[in-house]
């Protein structure tokens, strides 16, 4: 049974009110709590190791959500998961990890997805991170995505953690081959005494591949954040990185974009950017009633949509 | 309703003081458009943005009906009833057009569509686009005219409003402006526009950082034209081979 807390945490992570529709795994402190499996859609628990693996099969479209939470402190849960999208499938894939601590000690969750996009496959997933609780304990978070796009597929990974996780390092790698297309939007926004790393690294493995990495964050008190986005062409791929931050207060970001390209034909551009909030923009929105914090806040919203 | 008096304005660049108003003196009534042209860079937006608190001049008050206004900040000025249309309009990485408009006016969805479709958009194509590079010059311009008319504030000034929107449009944008001023609104526009000097109460000349002449458009109108021409077919004769096919 899926308590009021279980609830909310679902909702802020996966936009769930209730039982998922379509096929789900829902582990909770550790343990997969609840499960269904579809016709095509078989999501299976690992034997030798915690996780599970969700098998989909061609020419199959469907939702699939495995949402993660944590309601306990002094709990480390370590997962592995494989998901593979058979060819020509269409899925949308909803991960994500909802943690709320309410003790002193930490309450960490490090997620191991091992993802495979067949040939002509489509996948959309969406990972998005939230913290919460009162005891002061951590909420750690430490991602890591192998993903391997395959000849004319398509993945957009969607990952979003907006507040109340306070260390988080992340590790995206992903293979795109001939003709597959890979988009990656990463949003993020640190505050207080919080540290965020973000390493990725894309290889364009033959012609036609192609990548799009667009990173916005905002970085607010205390907080620090790095970024590594690499992307690397060993064929005639292209591949376009965007790293955009807003800084304030206090706070620290390094950016450091790297694209390196091994074939005459490869075509690599990364741009990088960190500031403070523009301030015609702010004059703009005062123009319009609102006050400076007001406009922030609707800048900050608008700049991580 | 609205008043600037004695202001000045000077302003810190590369660490020299530049005097970019002087004595500037308007009066802006209530029910009556206005008309602020002069030449490049005499002064217009900064009269518009020591108006809207955007700058903060270095001497005189600036009141509104009646009330000494000279001290409040550019968003107790808006909730006042001040709104500005900007010349060149600030671009927002990520946010919506829809959302922009509904900062302005807080209210239903069909208002923020009426306000684009006046200004010669559709809200299908518009409303979900983002407010950053990749909206055209004239597009980003019309978006920055629909939020003041969806703010619909008592004071409205628009800084050159046709800068960038093409002719066709242009009949259009006049049509709006002039019919959603009402009695109890002013409005005040700087353009360069002959057309929209046809239709305003009153111009004010502005050169120089200060007004050099103001009155009714058949006072102003004749003298403005005159010396736009003059200066016109000077240069004309001057290039005469390049500009053989002057207009004027
Ligand atoms: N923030 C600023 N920093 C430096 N100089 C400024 C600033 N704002 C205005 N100025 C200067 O003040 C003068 C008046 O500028 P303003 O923008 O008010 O002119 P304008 O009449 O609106 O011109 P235009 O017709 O080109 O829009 C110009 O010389 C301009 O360079
Ligand atoms: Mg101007």
């Amino acid at each position: 049974m899926l308590t009021a807390l279980d609830k909310k945490l679902l909702q802020e992570i996966a936009d769930l009110h209730g039982e998922p529709p379509g096929a789900f795994n829902i582990r909770k402190d550790g343990e997969g709590i609840e499960r269904r499996s579809l016709e095509g859609i078989e999501i299976i628990p690992k034997k030798d190791q915690p996780g599970i693996d969700v098998i989909v099969a061609p020419g199959k479209e469907g939702t699939v959500h495995i949402p993660v939470i944590l309601t306990e402190t002094d709990l480390s849960d370590l997962v592995y998961n494989k998901i593979e999208i058979g060819e020509e499938a269409n899925i949308t894939l909803v991960a994500g990890c909802g943690i709320h601590n309410p003790g002193k000690g930490n309450a960490q969750h490090d997620g191991v997805h091992e993802i495979i996009v067949r040939k002509g496959a489509r996948l959309v997933y969406t990972e998005k991170h939230f913290g919460e609780g009162e005891g002061g304990g951590k909420r750690v978070l430490n991602p890591k995505t192998v993903l391997v796009v395959e000849e004319g597929a398509y993945a957009e990974l969607e990952l979003i953690q907006i507040r109340g996780v306070d260390e988080t390092a992340r590790v995206t790698e992903a293979e795109v081959m001939a003709g597959g297309r890979l988009v990656m939007y990463e949003r993020l926004l640190t505050d207080k005494e919080q540290t965020a790393e973000s390493d990725v690294l894309v290889k364009l493995m033959a012609e036609e591949s192609t990548a799009r990495i667009v990173s916005r964050s905002v970085a607010q008190g205390s907080s620090s954040q790095k970024f590594y986005p690499r992307l690397l062409a060993f064929g005639p791929g292209r591949g376009h990185v965007e790293c955009d931050s807003i800084i304030m207060d206090q706070a620290t970001v390094r950016s450091v974009p790297e694209i390196w390209a091994e074939n005459s034909e490869a075509e690599l551009v990364h741009e990088a950017a960190i500031g403070k909030i523009a301030g015609e923009q702010l004059i703009k929105l005062m123009s319009l009633g609102l006050t400076e914090e007001e406009a922030e806040e609707a800048i900050i919203s608008g700049f991580l949509k | 309703m609205l008043s600037l008096e004695n202001i000045s304005l000077e302003l810190e660049v590369e660490e020299r003081i530049v005097s970019i108003l002087n004595d500037v003196n308007l009066n802006f009534e209530a029910g009556k458009m206005y008309a602020l042209t002069g030449p490049n860079g005499s002064g217009k937006s900064s009269v518009a943005r020591v108006a809207m608190g955007i700058y903060k001049q270095t001497g005189g008050r600036v009141l509104y009906n009646g009330e000494d206004i000279t001290e409040l900040g550019i968003s107790e000025r808006a909730r006042k009833g001040i709104g500005y249309a900007f010349q060149h309009p600030a671009r927002f990485k990520g946010m919506p057009v829809k959302d922009m408009l509904e900062l302005a006016f807080k209210h239903s969805d069909g208002y923020n569509c009426k306000v684009l479709r006046d200004i010669g958009l559709c809200p299908d194509d518009y409303l979900e686009r983002t407010l950053d590079n990749s909206l055209s010059g004239g597009e980003i311009k019309r978006i920055e005219i629909a939020t003041l008319l969806a703010l619909n504030p008592k004071v409205r000034i628009f800084d050159e409003p046709e800068a960038g929107i093409d002719l066709w449009s242009f009949e259009q944008l006049i049509d709006v402006i002039g019919n959603s001023h009402r009695k109890d609104t002013t409005t005040v526009v700087i353009s360069h526009q002959e057309k929209i000097l046809n239709m305003v109460d009153e111009i004010v000349l502005i050169e120089k950082g200060t007004v050099s002449m103001r009155g009714s458009r058949d006072e102003i109108w004749p003298q403005i034209k005159e010396s736009a021409e003059c200066s016109c077919r000077k240069n004309c004769r001057l290039e005469e081979d390049i500009y053989a096919d002057c207009p004027r």
